[in-house]
């Protein structure tokens, strides 16, 4: 019965119930999509392993390390495979098209990374070949990339044309990774380096370091740090997630204003929604003096009123929630370039719901108001 | 006219709470939409007003930015030779050849680390920076191991303050002075002796050579003879355009941010207008009635309604952009993601956002009233006058 009311009375004046069910979804839309640009940005963070330890020069990561540094971190206890790599920047056919590129010890790397699948056929081809290059499934859909084809990237650090020669498109394990990084065998850069002379050769911008166990990590980074202690490069060592993290929180202040702004989306409904059911109040202000005389409570229909307005929300939130999934993807096809990794997560929905019976719950408070503190003699002059 | 107007206007007044609910949901929206297009401005502005029009950067071809850069002695002096540069009262050239390098420092508040500039500087620096001004303590030495820390970087970071010393490439340094560049990026830049910095980083090359031009259309004559120059392989380009090309990528990036939120939230305002107006219509169908049996016309009323929601557009937007310009007093500080440095800057307004802001808030008025007034000018008379 109680229901039935709750319905019969939204939609007794559909036009305005309508709307707002679209206003809510809308909103609901843009938080959801919000809070996925948020988790987008932790991307890769989240996708970091627990055993692996980034060592980088202590000054800035725009220094390098030698080489030789290589033998003497294999030799720190419950260290398994040291690979090492240099961002490359370099740029293909215009600078404004963006996507990481890396010169990394090939075989390592891949050993590193179980997460990146690529077949054993391809992976033997591109560990013979010096030229050769690896890259992500997205990265190669994005620029029309098959097995074979020559690619130039333009440097930008590392000056020049670079030839390179598609010989493996890996794909991630599961959707969390990053399908849209360039991989090229960091012997081919060092050896261009030793001909150009620009840079000193032997020098590498990162160790990868692979760990035996995570509760070795704390010790081993320590360790490692300490071997280069007062050294012309001083290494600093962190895990795989705290690396990451540093990149995330060097733009913290966009993600604060992102955070802040989701929050204001959801004052934006609440005033539509209050908006409506204060309206909807005003109008049956007689109604409710004659339940009251009926002998109904003030709490009786304060839940009449909140239940109506939760009625409205929740609709409205549900096809906002069905709607984020398309909006995500055209989104993540627009600006796929700033997040490899764009996913709607099941924290992100339920966050979405809260918010919706929230808002219901809190406008039903509000409007309610009115109609559980009139005086019934008043609100029955009201009933025409 | 005017009675319309004044109608339009009481009838707002008339129902004070729901006028509050909707002009606030539209302003929470021009709030939304103008802090953010500030945020992109006050970045762009900061960037541009770094560079000097007369001023030339030399940086190495293909290089993004100075840190990128590398210039090797030879080549700087051969730069040092051309005879564009302009002169000084004593006959120095105005010429300065600079190392820029980035140092990871901690943020004061909390423990993130963050990317700052290290400048070296040279004997000229400071001149072909006139907006540079060393507002407590005094300059480096050269030769010593002294830096001066820009405004920002002093309030922003750990050690950074005037007499403190920090720890980096081996050697302590002394913070001996703090200088204002005023709203500039080299407010958020370490300044120190480029020769010292030189040997204690172990890179024996300069990152860019910045010179003053004697004459302002003497620009393209030295870029063509030093991108011609078979010993060099640098670029010339204008200070101005150098910093404005370091602040696109992320103005860009916030703008598009800024527009596509407030697309999809203007939505949500527009609703609100448009269920504020339908229900101001179905209250008044009685008043209407009369308005339209005593003569005024359907476009008199359509006006009126118009009007109203109109209004409401504009106290939202008035709202908002009271809001939104108080945020010019508000220092931001993040990564620039195109030099991978930290750049500080403040929200800034402009007379352009302020009326893009406005026309959006008006807008949403007209796209939320427009339906309600036309129900309301096609409404039949005789029914109308029923329902009182």
């Amino acid at each position: 019965m109680f229901i039935k009311i709750l319905f019969r009375n939204v939609f007794r004046h559909k036009l305005r119930t309508i709307l707002t069910m679209c206003g809510i979804a809308v909103a609901i839309l843009s938080f959801g999509l919000l809070r996925t640009v948020i988790d987008a940005w932790y991307a890769g963070v989240d996708a970091s392993s627990t055993t692996r330890l980034i060592t980088r020069n202590s000054i800035s990561l725009t220094f390098r390390l030698p080489l030789s540094y290589r033998d003497k971190i294999r030799r720190v206890e419950g260290i398994t495979t040291v690979s090492y790599g240099n961002w490359f920047g370099g740029y293909y056919i215009d600078e404004k098209i963006f996507f990481a590129n890396f010169a990394v010890e090939p075989q390592s790397y891949l050993e590193l990374y179980p997460e990146y699948l690529v077949s054993d056929n391809e992976k033997d081809v591109f560990l013979k070949n010096r030229k050769g290059c690896m890259v992500g499934q997205k990265l190669a859909d994005r620029f029309d990339w098959n097995i074979g084809d020559i690619i130039t990237l333009k440097g930008t650090i590392f000056p020049g044309n670079w030839e390179f020669q598609l010989n493996s498109i890996y794909k991630g394990r599961d959707s969390t990774i990053d399908e849209t990084l360039f991989f090229f065998h960091w012997d081919y850069l060092n050896e261009t380096v030793k001909k150009t002379k620009l840079f000193p050769m032997d020098q590498v911008g990162f160790y990868i370091i692979g760990v035996k166990s995570p509760d070795l990590t704390a010790q081993a980074a320590m360790a490692i740090d300490n071997t280069f202690e007062n050294s012309l490069a001083e290494t600093l060592t962190e895990t795989e997630k705290a690396f990451q993290m540093s990149f995330v929180s060097m733009s913290e202040t966009i993600l604060q204003t992102i955070q802040l702004v989701s929050l204001v989306v959801i004052f934006i409904i609440l005033s539509v929604v209050v908006n409506t059911m204060s309206m909807s109040v005003r109008e049956r202000i007689g109604e409710y003096s004659v339940l009251k005389s009926l002998g109904f409570h003030g709490w009786h229909i304060c839940a009449l009123i909140i239940g109506e307005s939760l009625v409205i929300t929740c609709s409205g939130g549900v096809f906002g929630i069905l709607s984020t999934f398309p909006a995500s993807k055209a989104f993540s096809a627009a600006v796929g370039t700033y997040f490899p990794v764009f996913n709607i997560t099941l924290e992100t929905i339920c966050l979405d719901l809260g918010v919706s019976i929230i808002v219901g719950v809190v406008a039903g408070i509000f409007s309610s108001w009115k109609a559980v503190t009139v005086r019934i003699s008043e609100g029955l002059r009201k009933a025409g | 006219m005017a009675l319309l107007l004044f109608y339009s206007f009481r009838n707002l007044l008339t129902r004070k709470v729901t006028t509050a609910l909707t002009a606030s949901g539209m302003a929470l929206v021009v709030f939304v939409f103008t802090a953010i297009i500030m945020l992109a401005e006050g970045l762009q502005h900061t960037l541009v007003q770094t560079g000097e029009h007369d001023n030339v950067v030399i940086l190495r071809k293909s290089a993004e930015s100075e840190v990128q850069s590398v210039i090797d002695r030879n080549q700087a002096s051969i730069i040092e030779t051309q005879p564009e540069i302009a002169l000084e009262e004593n006959g120095c050239k105005l010429l300065a050849k600079e190392l820029v390098i980035l140092i990871t420092l901690q943020k004061r508040g909390s423990d993130n680390p963050a990317n700052v500039i290290i400048r070296g500087i040279g004997q000229r620096s400071l001149h072909l920076r006139p907006q540079v001004k060393i507002i407590a303590g005094r300059m480096p030495k050269t030769g010593t191991l002294e830096i001066v820390a820009g405004q920002s970087i002093a309030k922003g970071f750990k050690n950074t303050g005037l007499g403190k010393t920090i720890r980096f490439a081996m050697r302590e340094w002394t913070v001996v002075g703090i200088f204002d560049a005023g709203n500039t990026g080299f407010s958020s830049e370490i300044w120190g002796d480029a020769e010292q910095l030189m040997q204690a980083f172990r890179r024996p090359v300069f990152s860019s050579v910045i010179f003053r031009l004697r004459e302002r259309s003497a620009f393209q004559t030295v870029k063509q003879r030093i991108e011609n120059d078979p010993r060099l392989t640098l670029e010339a380009t204008r200070e101005v355009n150098y910093y404005r090309k370091q602040s696109e990528m992320m103005a860009t990036f916030l703008r598009i941010l800024g527009i596509s939120l407030t697309a999809i939230f203007s939505i949500g305002a527009v609703i609100g207008a448009m269920i504020t107006m339908y229900s101001a219509v179905a209250n008044r169908t009685a008043e209407i009635g009369t308005l339209r049996a005593i003569g005024f016309q359907r476009s008199s009323i359509l006006l009126a309604f118009l009007l109203e929601s109109l209004i409401l557009g504009f106290f939202g937007g008035c709202t908002g952009l009271i809001f939104a310009s108080l945020l010019q007093f508000v220092g931001v500080s993040t990564m620039n993601f195109q030099t991978f440095s930290e750049l500080s800057f403040r929200f800034s307004i402009t007379r352009e956002i302020a009326g893009k802001a406005m026309s959006f808030a008006l807008f949403m008025g007209f796209s939320g009233g427009i339906l309600p007034a036309m129900r309301a000018s096609h409404m039949n008379i005789v029914n109308a006058l029923r329902k009182s």
